[in-house]
């Protein structure tokens, strides 16, 4: 393990074959922890990272300089509440936070990967986390969560290791990605490819960044992640310090300014290869299609207890969607229970301070832990 | 807890599964776990309710029982239950005919329509009746399908469905209904509390 640049590293020595039938080994996790193990290791929570997250879950981000991307919800006496729980989270293989991704140098050749990365997926993305389980000791993890993409990763992880978590929340996310989420990363990859600056994946080696195309990546996908109301309420057709408009093309409304803003920032952080990689394996993910178009087989294996969380103003990952999960769970009797906030806050909502979903988050997680405890 | 719930508890024998369709606070249910060691899932469409059922660690979901119910399978609940609700639906005989194929049992009670203070209430008030079980009024009430007990016992005699218990609640007063007392349970009875099978 390295701490590098305040980046924890496990080394992964173990050959792991991915999806597109290519092995990776000695390949880097990079993984944060907050809160303590305790000595039975029973209260181990491991959260999965969104598209643009990162396992800097809460706090500040050294690399960053800002919040932790879930900082609303984990924390001392938070919904995650780290006084009680040790919470893991390691940054997706593909990523650009310190695990193996598109901006390592091949071994072999010494270049930097660029787009001859392997193409990976969410599955791979989970077998690749679950060496942090061997790494820290923990048998049994007390709950695996997760927005989004993250909730992707929830519902690969308790099916490839079904024994391996005692409950399972995903949030506002689906177990296929449908057609209009593929066309949205699509317009994002398009985006960064367009950018003369890409130059077919290699800029870092021509000392250049496709930044532009990256913001537009970022500015398209970040209106998906609100909602229109919210937008209209926000924003609605505010000027941006001007008294009138200007009869050109500078961002004469706040919501311009906000996304160009927001696509800017986005470029000092993230990688576009790893957007590209990254958007491709949620496009990849069909968990229906896994298990040949009955997702209840997904989950049959597991004797976990499932809460599913839904947004209503959630357009990207609907209700419907997250319901589909739920369905598949009750018609193997499994033990799931299912709620769909009232918020107007879109996708985004689970990363906001939206009490209602943070208390349902925390009443299930605590009173599953009181009877966890009782059980022993 | 109300003495409705005490009576169905009752009919429930210790470490079943129990699904409550229409579970509120999750009052009967959290009863149920604690007392009888009973698998009990709930099913609600309020998420206030939701989230209080969370709160007490109960497995709930937030859905809407005319809808949600035919995603369990067949008998896959010992006992379905559901209180003071049949009327509110739009259609409460495939809400019946869930509730049957889902539990091998079903136990549904109905707030009595027969009773004789709704019978008075609209002899001589000429309104529609406002009572202890039927609270609301008549365009703010949820009920739709009003029924008696009698009504009920008949509905269920010509569907078929096998009763196995039929009780009727009085002022916390519980007894059997009989085919040969069913007129007087009719007029006297707040509830009416079926133990049905198909």
């Amino acid at each position: 393990m390295n701490t590098e640049k305040n980046i924890k590293t496990l080394i992964v020595k173990k050959p792991l074959k991915l999806d597109c039938g290519k092995t990776i080994n000695n390949f880097p996790v990079a993984f944060e922890t907050y809160g303590s193990l305790n000595e039975n290791k029973d209260n181990a929570i491991l959260v999965f990272h969104a598209l643009t997250g990162d396992q800097f879950v809460t706090g500040l981000n050294p690399i960053t300089k800002k919040d932790g991307w879930w900082s609303f919800a984990v924390g001392p006496d938070k919904a995650i509440d780290i006084n009680k729980y040790f919470v893991i989270c390691s940054n997706v293989i593909g990523g650009c936070m310190g695990s193996y991704g598109p901006s390592h140098k091949d071994p072999e050749t010494q270049k930097t990967f660029g787009t001859d990365f392997p193409v990976i997926t969410i599955n791979d993305m989970v077998n690749a986390q679950y060496n942090l389980l061997e790494h820290f000791g923990i048998k049994k993890l007390f709950a695996i969560t997760g927005g989004s993409m993250g909730g992707m990763q929830v519902l690969q992880f308790i099916t490839n290791f079904p024994d391996k978590a005692k409950t399972v929340i995903p949030i506002a996310t689906t177990s296929s990605h449908s057609a209009q989420n593929i066309a949205f990363n699509e317009l994002g990859r398009q985006a960064i490819t367009a950018d003369s600056n890409w130059k077919d994946g290699n800029y870092e080696t021509n000392n250049i960044n496709p930044g532009k195309g990256l913001a537009v990546a970022r500015m398209a996908a970040h209106i998906t992640y609100l909602s229109k109301k919210g937008l209209q309420e926000k924003f609605g057709r505010k000027l941006q310090e001007r008294e009138d408009l200007k009869f050109g093309f500078d961002a004469d409304f706040q919501i311009e300014s906000y996304l160009r803003y927001q696509g800017s920032v986005f470029v000092d952080r993230f990688d576009a290869n790893s957007y590209l990689y990254i958007t491709r394996a949620m496009d990849y993910f069909d968990l229906v299609k896994q298990f040949n178009g009955n997702l209840s087989d997904a989950f049959k294996n597991t004797k976990a207890k499932f809460f599913i969380i839904s947004f209503t103003s959630d357009w990207l990952y609907p209700t419907q969607e997250n319901k589909d999960i739920v369905i598949a769970l009750n018609s193997i009797g499994a033990d799931v229970g299912f709620v769909e906030i009232v918020s107007d806050k879109g996708h985004d909502s689970f990363l906001l301070d939206v009490p209602d979903f943070l208390n349902a988050l925390k009443n299930f997680l605590d009173k599953s832990y009181t009877e966890l405890k009782n059980e022993k | 807890m109300k003495n409705e719930f005490k009576v169905i508890s009752d009919l429930i024998e210790d470490n079943k599964k129990v699904l409550d369709v229409g579970c509120a606070d999750g009052t009967l249910m959290q009863f149920l776990k604690e007392n009888k060691n009973i698998n009990v899932r709930g099913l609600e469409i309020s998420k206030e309710k939701v989230q209080e059922c969370i709160a007490k660690g109960l497995t709930v979901i937030e859905g809407n029982a005319e809808k949600d119910l035919k995603q369990f399978p067949d008998k896959s609940f010992d006992y379905v239950v559901l209180s003071q609700t049949l009327q509110a639906f739009l259609s409460p005989e495939l809400v019946l005919d869930e509730l049957l194929r889902v539990g091998k049992k079903a136990i549904v009670t109905i707030p009595n329509f027969g009773n004789w203070k709704v019978r008075l209430h609209l002899l001589f008030k000429g309104t529609m009746p406002i009572t202890k079980s039927l609270p609301e009024q008549w365009h703010s009430t949820p009920n739709l399908h009003m029924c008696t007990i009698k009504d009920f016992v008949n509905f269920i005699k010509s569907k078929e469905i096998k009763m196995i218990k039929t009780l009727a609640l009085n002022n916390n007063n519980v007894s059997n209904i009989t085919n040969n007392n069913l007129g007087t349970k009719n007029l006297f009875a707040d509830l009416g509390i079926f133990l049905i099978e198909k």
